[in-house]
């Protein structure tokens, strides 16, 4: 009895609260939009019994997958949020792992410190750290500032609502994600392989790239796919930082919504970027599978 | 003694100057007098003084505690709970989709969330407010409880437990006297990591906040959508300094707690 209700309550409530949502967006994905309150047709009529089951079914229908398909607003959007993604991953990856490997190789007593340095901006608000870019990258903002006044430019360079904004935002906030997992794979490594390859007369440089890199990789494949699979979806950077030119998915899903108040094609949008999104996922949890095999 | 070669050195220190110049310069630039953010016109406290008059902020900012402290302790029960089933209930019918549904919501884009928790909401006829704003956060939160929970389970004793039963406790007692004070340090950080996402979150909470709830997101997205503002400096400086005093506390508690511990088993070690 005891065991059952432990199961049951946390059982219920993932099913009423996540997975019924997410059945209802599948079915309105299938509905036509209408001007009704719900403002979609058609609505499960169970007063009707067996022959309201039977016209809810009828009236369901791919309509809105197939305007999406037409309409090249949506797949330009879903192209280019991937796009985006991949080159914020590729970028953070650069900025993230020398100082990963900087905290790896600091003093052992650094070490705590710098963690909780890495740490603490993820516990600040995500909206006021990129926020903080808004006046640092706008056209009579600091960095502007900063550059007319070293004489590096005369004009100020248009940075805010541009992609590279938007590239900025992104690493800036996904940045720990990066570090940590990469620094947890380069502290777990054996100083001693290193002394070794350098014994048997590779270069630093060399071991580092023999030695260091592949010993590291479980924790930069992490890092990529925790940079990688929420910045798909992202929709903060892209409205505060980018242009009217920025389309990435989930700033049209949340448009299509909440001004176009076209439900059943937001929830078509919803379905196709899971769909999208399950890849890198289950790659993902075959990485950390394999890492934590590799472990025992 | 190693000593940092000049590349670690150079690449710590601007890694740590990118992370934290941001935020510096949003912090100093919250104390500048002139109205125009961008240009410095002195040291002044006004924004401090406008911001702690303005009724929208204070109440927002009421509304997003209640959701905060309500969503993150259910959260943490449930969250909790959902860990030790998945740790300790062994087999069970639909224990695929139990952990699927654990962890489905850590990947989720936030927008999906929100967009199927409202068409629930609205499906089932349940007016938007204050209300829907727990359920929503507690849903995603007690997933990231279960996995901070988990993973200090995993690594449990259950002999302890065992130890406990055979002298006399009933199961309830046990996990209370035994187990509960052992995963306490990983339940409190999911407390904490729950409160922290549910205070932060504005995708979910525009979703499922009717128009009769503001939470302190959507009212500083509100005001940032137009540009930079000097009462929003303030208030990011205020919240900073908040969770800057949270974090380094906790870690110097923390700290303090393992060395006592560390103390105490080299005590119970000598004959």
């Amino acid at each position: 009895m005891r065991r059952f209700l432990l199961i049951a309550l946390p059982y219920a409530w993932l099913l009423a609260l996540f997975l019924v949502p997410f059945i209802i967006v599948l079915k309105i994905s299938l509905s036509d939009i209408a001007l009704a309150i719900p403002p979609y047709t058609p609505t499960l009529d169970l007063s009707a019994g067996w022959d309201g089951i039977k016209r809810f079914f009828a009236g369901l229908d791919f309509e809105n997958f197939v305007f999406l398909t037409g309409d090249d607003l949506y797949w330009k959007a879903y192209l280019s949020s991937l796009r985006i993604a991949v080159i914020a991953t590729a970028i953070t990856l650069l900025v993230g792992y020398p100082i990963a490997y900087g905290m790896a190789k600091a003093p052992p007593h650094w070490r705590p410190t710098l963690m909780m340095l890495v740490i603490l901006p993820f516990w600040t608000s995500f909206l006021i750290r990129v926020y903080s870019w808004m006046g640092i990258l706008s056209g009579e903002g600091y960095l502007n500032q900063l550059l007319i006044a070293i004489g590096l430019i005369e004009e100020p360079l248009t940075i805010l609502n541009t992609n590279i904004a938007v590239y900025i935002g992104i690493v800036y906030t996904y940045l720990p994600f990066m570090i940590l997992p990469i620094y947890a794979a380069l502290e777990r490594m054996d100083e001693s392989l290193l002394e070794a390859a350098e014994d048997l007369g590779c270069s630093r440089i060399t071991a580092f790239w023999l030695v260091t890199v592949p010993l590291s990789r479980s924790g930069v494949i992490a890092g990529c796919f925790l940079v990688f699979i929420p910045t798909i979806g992202e929709f903060v950077i892209p409205s505060l930082l980018g242009g009217s030119r920025t389309l990435m998915i989930g700033k049209v899903l949340w448009e299509e919504f909440f001004n176009n108040r076209d439900w059943p094609v937001a929830s078509a949008v919803a379905v196709i970027l899971l769909l999208i999104l399950i890849i890198p996922i289950i790659l993902f949890q075959r990485n950390e599978q394999k890492a934590r095999e590799a472990d025992q | 003694m190693k000593r940092l070669t000049w590349f670690n050195a150079t690449s710590l220190t601007l890694g740590f100057a990118f992370l934290y110049l941001p935020m510096v310069i949003l912090v100093v630039y919250s104390f500048n007098r002139s109205e125009l953010v961008t240009v410095w016109a002195g040291f002044s406290t006004k924004w401090y003084g406008e911001l702690l008059q303005d009724e929208a902020f204070l109440d927002a900012a009421w509304v997003t505690l209640q959701v905060a402290v309500v969503s993150s302790t259910v959260a943490t029960v449930l969250g909790t709970m959902a860990a030790l089933v998945m740790i300790r209930a062994g087999r069970f019918w639909g224990r695929t989709l139990f952990s699927g549904m654990i962890y489905a919501p850590l990947v989720m884009p936030e927008v999906i969330t929100g967009l199927s928790l409202l068409l629930l909401f609205i499906g089932i006829g349940l007016d938007r407010g204050v209300f829907t704003i727990i359920l929503a956060h507690t849903t995603f939160s007690m997933c990231y409880v279960s996995v901070v929970v988990s993973s200090r389970l995993v690594s449990f004793d259950r002999s302890l437990e065992e130890a406990a039963l055979d002298l006399g406790c009933s199961h309830a007692q046990a996990f209370r006297l035994v187990t509960l004070p052992i995963i306490a340090p990983a339940v409190i950080s999911g407390w904490l990591l729950a409160f922290t996402l549910s205070l932060d979150d504005l995708v979910i909470a525009s979703f499922t906040a009717g128009p009769s709830a503001t939470t302190l997101p959507i009212k500083i997205w509100s005001s940032i959508r137009l540009g930079v503002s000097p009462e929003i400096n303030a208030l990011s400086t205020i919240l900073i300094a908040i969770v800057a005093i949270g974090v380094i506390s906790a870690s110097l508690v923390t700290k303090r707690a393992s060395l006592r511990r560390e103390a105490e088993e080299r005590a119970a070690e000598q004959p």
